[in-house]
Parts: C-alpha cells; sequence; structure tokens
C-alpha cells in the first residue's frame, strides 16, 4: 500500500534518476517514430496502441528486464509476452533497437516472407517470447512460463502487457484468478488503460468499471500508475518485486495515440495506418531522429 | 513391418479396458522417468485420470478450474518454459470449448504440448450429446503442426502417451471412457504416423481408428465367413497419415471401408477419402456417426444405434458389392 501511493504520487524520491527517467523516455520517443515509420511503410498496422504502449516496453527493455540480445534463448532470462499482440511494432521497434536484429528489418514489417509478422510470431523472430494476436491469451501463457520458471528453479521473471478492451475477454479473469492462486510473485501485469478499443471507448463498447477492483478482488497486489511516466513503470516493477507470492499488476493510465496530436485519443487511429504525409507531420512533432532509410 | 493377429476378432469375454485408464498408468510412469512431465486438468482428474499423476507427483500437476481456455493458455506457456506439459480434459472441451486457443497459443507456435482429451465419441453413453466430442478429430487434423493419434486399446494408448512425451511438437491423443477389447498383437510397438495392418486380406480394406479397430476385427470375421476376405488396418494415427500402407491396401483391395466412432465428415473417413481420391480413387464406404449429434445411453446401445457394428461393417461392404 506504500507501494502502492509512492508509486501514484509524481516525481518524489523516483528508483531511477533523472538522467535515467530522461534516457527511457528517449528510447520511448525513439519506438513511437519507428512505430509510425513501420506502419506508414506497411500501410497498415495498429499505430494507437501501439503509440500507447511505447513507455511501457521502452522501461521493460532498456532498463527492466535481464535480457541478452546476443542470446535470445538465454534460459535465465526475464520473459515479456505481448498479449496485446497488434501493438506488434512498438515490441519490434523496441527489440531492434536492443540489439536483436538490424533495424533496417523494421520497414519488412506485414510484408510476404518478412520475420515481422503482423502480430508476433516466436518462431520466427528472435526476442519474441510468445505469438499473439488472438486477444485474451497472453496472460495464461505468461502464468505458465512463471510457473515453469518456479518449478525449474529459475529466477527469471515475467512481464505480460494486456489491453483495457483486451480485459472483456473471460480468459483474462481465468487466468487471473490462477495467478493469484498460484502465488506468482515471479509474474508482473500491465494493462495499457487507453480508454479506446475498435469500436469506440471501452465504457461505452463494454465497461469494465474498475479493472483496478477487479483483480484486487482475485488477490492481486495492484498499483494504478500513470504509464507515460518511466519512473512509475520501473516503480511498479520494483514494487512487484517486493511483493512475495503474489501477482503484480499495473493498471497503466494511458493515451491512445500519445505523441502524435492528432492521433492522441482518437478511436480512428487503432488500425489505421498513417499516410506519407501524416507520417511526415506525426515524425515531425515526435521530434528529431535517425531515418529508417 | 506387419504385425499379424491371427485373429477372429477380439475374443469375446476377453479383459476390456479404457484408453483413459492407460492413459492415467502412462501417465504415472512418464512422470517417474520424465522430470519435465507436468500435467494439468480442469477439473475432471477423476474422470481422465491424471488424478494417479496428482497423488504421486502433486508439485507437477496444475487443476486450472472449469477453464479450459486457461487450461490450453498455461500449458503453452509451461511449454514455453521449457517443460512437457500434458493437459486433459473431456474431448468436447479440450477441442471445442478451447479451440482457438488450441490453434493460436499450441498449434500456430508449434508448442510441445500433449493435448490427452478423454470421452471422446458417444460412449461417453448416459452424458449425452453436450459431452460427446464426434467432430474433434475433424477440428484437429486440420490445424498445421498439430499430431492427431486415436489409439485403438490399453496398449496402444499406453505407447502413444510415452511416444508423445518423446514427439517434439503438439500431440492430440483422442481416449475414450467405455472399455474396449486388446486389439494390438504381442509385441506391437506404436510409432507417430505408421498404420497397422492387423489382418491380411485382398478383398475390402477395413480401415479403422479407436473403437472402430475392434469392430471391424468382428466385422473381418463375419466377412470370412462369407468367403470375403477383408484387410484390417489400424489408423491409430490420423495425421500425419500413413499413406504408403493405406494407398497399398486400396490397391490390392480395390474397396474401402472406413470405421470410427466419430462423424462421418471430416475425421478418418474423411482424411482417407482425401488421399484416395487423389492417389488411388477406389470406391469407399465410411462407417461412423452419420453427421447427427448423439444423446443420451448405453454405450453399446449407442453403438447400434449409430451403426457402428460389425452387422453394419458387412452391410457396407456387400453394399459395394452391389449384393
Ligand atoms: C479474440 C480477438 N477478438 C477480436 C480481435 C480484434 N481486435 C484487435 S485489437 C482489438 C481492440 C483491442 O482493444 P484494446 O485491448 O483496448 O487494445 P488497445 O486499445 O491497447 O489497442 C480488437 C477487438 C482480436 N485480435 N482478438
Ligand atoms: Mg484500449
Amino acid at each position: 500500500m506504500n507501494a502502492e501511493r509512492r508509486a501514484a504520487g509524481r516525481g518524489g524520491t523516483g528508483v531511477i534518476s533523472d538522467r535515467r527517467a530522461e534516457y527511457l523516455e528517449e528510447k520511448a520517443r525513439l519506438i513511437r517514430r519507428r512505430v509510425i515509420e513501420m506502419t506508414a511503410a506497411a500501410g497498415s498496422g495498429h499505430p494507437g496502441g501501439s503509440l500507447s504502449s511505447a513507455d511501457i516496453i521502452a522501461a521493460l527493455y532498456f532498463h527492466v528486464m535481464r535480457i541478452d540480445p546476443g542470446n535470445p534463448g538465454w534460459e535465465d532470462r526475464d520473459r515479456f509476452v505481448l498479449s496485446k499482440g497488434h501493438a506488434a511494432p512498438a515490441l519490434y521497434a523496441a527489440l531492434a533497437e536492443r540489439g536483436f536484429f538490424d533495424p533496417s528489418e523494421l520497414v519488412t514489417l506485414r510484408r510476404t516472407g518478412s520475420r515481422l509478422q503482423g502480430h508476433p510470431d516466436c518462431r520466427k523472430l528472435p526476442g519474441i517470447e510468445a505469438s499473439a494476436g488472438s486477444l485474451g491469451q497472453g496472460l495464461s501463457l505468461a502464468n505458465g512460463i512463471a510457473l515453469a520458471g518456479r518449478l525449474r528453479g529459475k529466477s527469471y521473471r515475467v512481464f505480460v502487457l494486456l489491453g483495457d478492451g483486451e480485459c472483456q475477454e473471460g480468459q483474462v479473469w481465468e487466468a487471473a484468478m490462477s495467478a493469484a492462486h498460484w502465488k506468482l510473485g515471479n509474474l508482473a501485469a500491465f494493462v495499457d488503460c487507453n480508454g479506446l478499443q475498435i469500436d469506440g471507448p471501452v465504457e461505452e463498447v463494454m465497461s469494465l468499471k474498475s479493472p483496478a477492483e477487479k483483480f484486487r478482488a482475485f488477490g492481486w497486489n495492484v498499483l494504478e500508475i500513470d504509464g507515460h511516466d518511466a519512473r512509475q513503470i520501473v516503480e511498479a516493477v520494483e514494487a512487484a518485486g517486493r511483493a512475495k507470492g503474489v501477482p503484480t499488476v499495473a493498471v497503466a493510465h494511458t493515451v491512445k495515440g500519445r505523441g502524435v496530436s492528432f492521433m492522441e485519443n482518437q478511436v480512428d487511429w487503432h488500425g489505421k495506418a498513417p499516410s506519407p504525409e501524416q507520417a511526415e507531420r506525426a515524425l515531425r512533432e515526435l521530434g528529431e531522429g535517425r531515418s529508417l532509410r | 513391418m506387419t504385425h499379424e493377429l491371427n485373429a477372429r476378432g477380439p475374443a469375446a469375454g476377453s479383459p476390456k479396458t479404457a484408453t483413459r485408464e492407460a492413459y492415467g498408468k502412462a501417465l504415472v510412469e512418464l512422470g517417474r522417468a520424465r522430470p519435465d512431465v507436468v500435467v494439468l486438468d480442469a477439473d475432471l482428474s477423476k474422470s481422465t485420470m491424471t488424478a494417479r499423476f496428482a497423488r504421486e507427483f502433486p508439485d507437477r500437476f496444475y487443476n486450472v478450474g472449469i477453464a479450459e481456455q486457461n487450461l490450453m493458455g498455461t500449458a503453452a506457456g509451461l511449454a514455453l518454459g521449457g517443460l512437457t506439459p500434458f493437459a486433459s480434459t473431456f474431448a468436447v472441451f479440450a477441442a471445442g470449448r478451447a479451440y482457438d486457443q488450441v490453434r493460436q497459443s499450441i498449434a500456430y507456435p508449434g508448442l510441445n504440448v500433449k493435448i490427452c482429451a478423454t470421452h471422446a465419441g458417444i460412449t461417453v453413453g448416459a452424458d449425452g450429446a453436450t459431452h460427446q466430442a464426434i467432430e474433434d478429430i475433424a477440428l484437429m487434423r486440420v490445424l498445421p503442426n498439430m499430431t492427431v493419434i486415436v489409439p485403438a486399446d490399453d496398449v496402444e494408448t499406453e505407447q502413444a502417451v510415452k511416444t508423445a512425451a518423446s514427439h517434439e511438437g503438439p500431440v492430440y491423443i483422442r481416449l475414450g471412457r467405455h472399455p474396449v477389447p486388446r486389439v494390438t498383437p504381442e509385441g506391437y510397438e506404436f510409432e507417430v504416423g505408421k498404420a497397422t495392418v492387423l489382418r491380411q486380406g485382398d478383398d475390402v480394406a477395413l480401415v479403422a481408428c479407436g473403437i472402430g479397430v475392434s469392430i471391424a476385427l468382428s466385422a473381418a470375421e463375419m466377412l470370412a465367413a462369407r468367403g470375403i476376405r477383408a484387410a484390417v488396418l489400424n489408423v491409430s494415427t490420423i495425421k500425419p497419415l500413413d499413406a504408403r500402407t493405406i494407398v497399398s491396401a486400396a490397391e490390392r483391395c480395390g474397396r474401402v471401408v472406413t470405421i470410427e466412432e466419430h462423424s462421418t465428415i471430416g475425421g478418418l473417413g474423411g482424411a482417407v477419402c482425401e488421399l484416395l481420391s487423389e492417389r488411388r480413387p477406389v470406391a469407399v464406404r465410411r462407417v461412423g456417426v452419420p453427421d447427427v449429434f448423439g444423446q443420451s445411453g448405453p454405450p453399446d446401445e449407442l453403438l447400434r444405434f449409430y451403426g457402428l457394428t460389425p452387422e453394419n461393417v458387412v452391410s457396407a461392404v456387400e453394399e459395394m458389392e452391389g449384393r
């Protein structure tokens, strides 16, 4: 509860330095640029939910997770499951930036023969821990990976990212129930609460009321954070590590399309690629960066 | 390799065992030999027989409760974590309720999950149609990467379960609740993708799986009395199908009857028709559940009701002969 309050409070005595936070913000900005470039090049894809997840993915891949891009199959590595698989562009961008493959491959997104499938394929691309795309399944996968780690005496941690609309899937709650039942302290989930799904606001399509209360009722350690604040994201992960024998979820309040003014909070930008002109505008807003081409 | 059963069909009064029983026993033996084997169930462990494993290896058993989608997803995660999970529930729930989870979380990534589904087919009996999977072979065999096995008896089940544990990739094993006679010959060795000729003959090939094998053997005996020499094939691996053995039997006999406790659409009969229409078109009759749901009743009565009897197989053969 203490951790909860601290995580919820902005600024203050963060677990990371200002320099570190700036570094993670820069990585998130880079990921956002890539998301725009990749979806524009592909002519399709999901910018909205990729942009809302960028800060969480950046914090995990550039600060939190023990991984080795040179040895993606390392048995003791931390695992990340992107349950909301349509945010693949953000994950691919992070993996490339982290050195799992050459960033020049990013523009092959969604092309025939590409390792960068429309939704992540763990058999094709090193660094992808689980195939996803059919919503609602990732938390079960993460549970299984966490159980395997415990049974095999591994100290790795498992992270999973879900969408708020995705939480309408019944399987999410089957898995929520079992993660707490199995006391999976090595598991931490993030829910990207951007308030939107395809057909409109989550509140209108099918309200979840409070996802936080639901997870709490199932016995989880629940935090509410600003999903665009690197400090709070890292703090949540630390809090999850301190919570022994109980899974932690960070209900992350986010803005869909974050970082690109004309995409923010716009339901239309869920699954539509920017035109070349729109992409240019978006990249200008996001600020300078190395271009992919 | 041809195993010959010098048989007159399964001897009446010979001991019968349900394949789920053999599964429960095999799992325990696997558990002793293989520390990487873990077992999951969805509140049916006493029926699927995984409870035996649970008793001996409580730390390697996960009951997910009545949540079949989560059952498949958790099994997939355990496989991703380097273990060899066996996931069990009734066939109707494994293949039906959790189809998308099997497709997306197990088959597509080709994960090393063994789905051992019990209570397949109409011999579930009194529980009726909601619990009788007549379409699971069809559902599972259309999935890329999936191996589909339907053992004919206890011996074959035990071997198939153990073989599956060493076979890399997803496997669906279809098991029954109802006791079935032993049909595998002495010294039989199960191999994935290998059909077995249980009886030689050149007039008609009876191609069967599961409980259909003992029905075929009895039918062959009845046909012999009418001067018709029937070959009997146990096609326990539906996918990958043993094309060579089936095509060569079709070539020799010129006529084929398939027998299975499954819809006549999409199961073994469907698979055999697909194969033969391309490789060796011959007349085929499919004996199975004729595109209807099951119902409550004693298993043997239901087998008769849906035409899964040796007499029915004999009629199918005679019909092909134009008698
Ligand atoms: C089982 C399933 N049903 C439907 C879809 C189609 N779909 C893709 S994204 C999406 C909306 C997801 O909303 P949310 O989880 O809130 O994601 P985000 O807003 O973060 O993009 C839907 C319905 C799917 N991928 N899987
Ligand atoms: Mg959303």
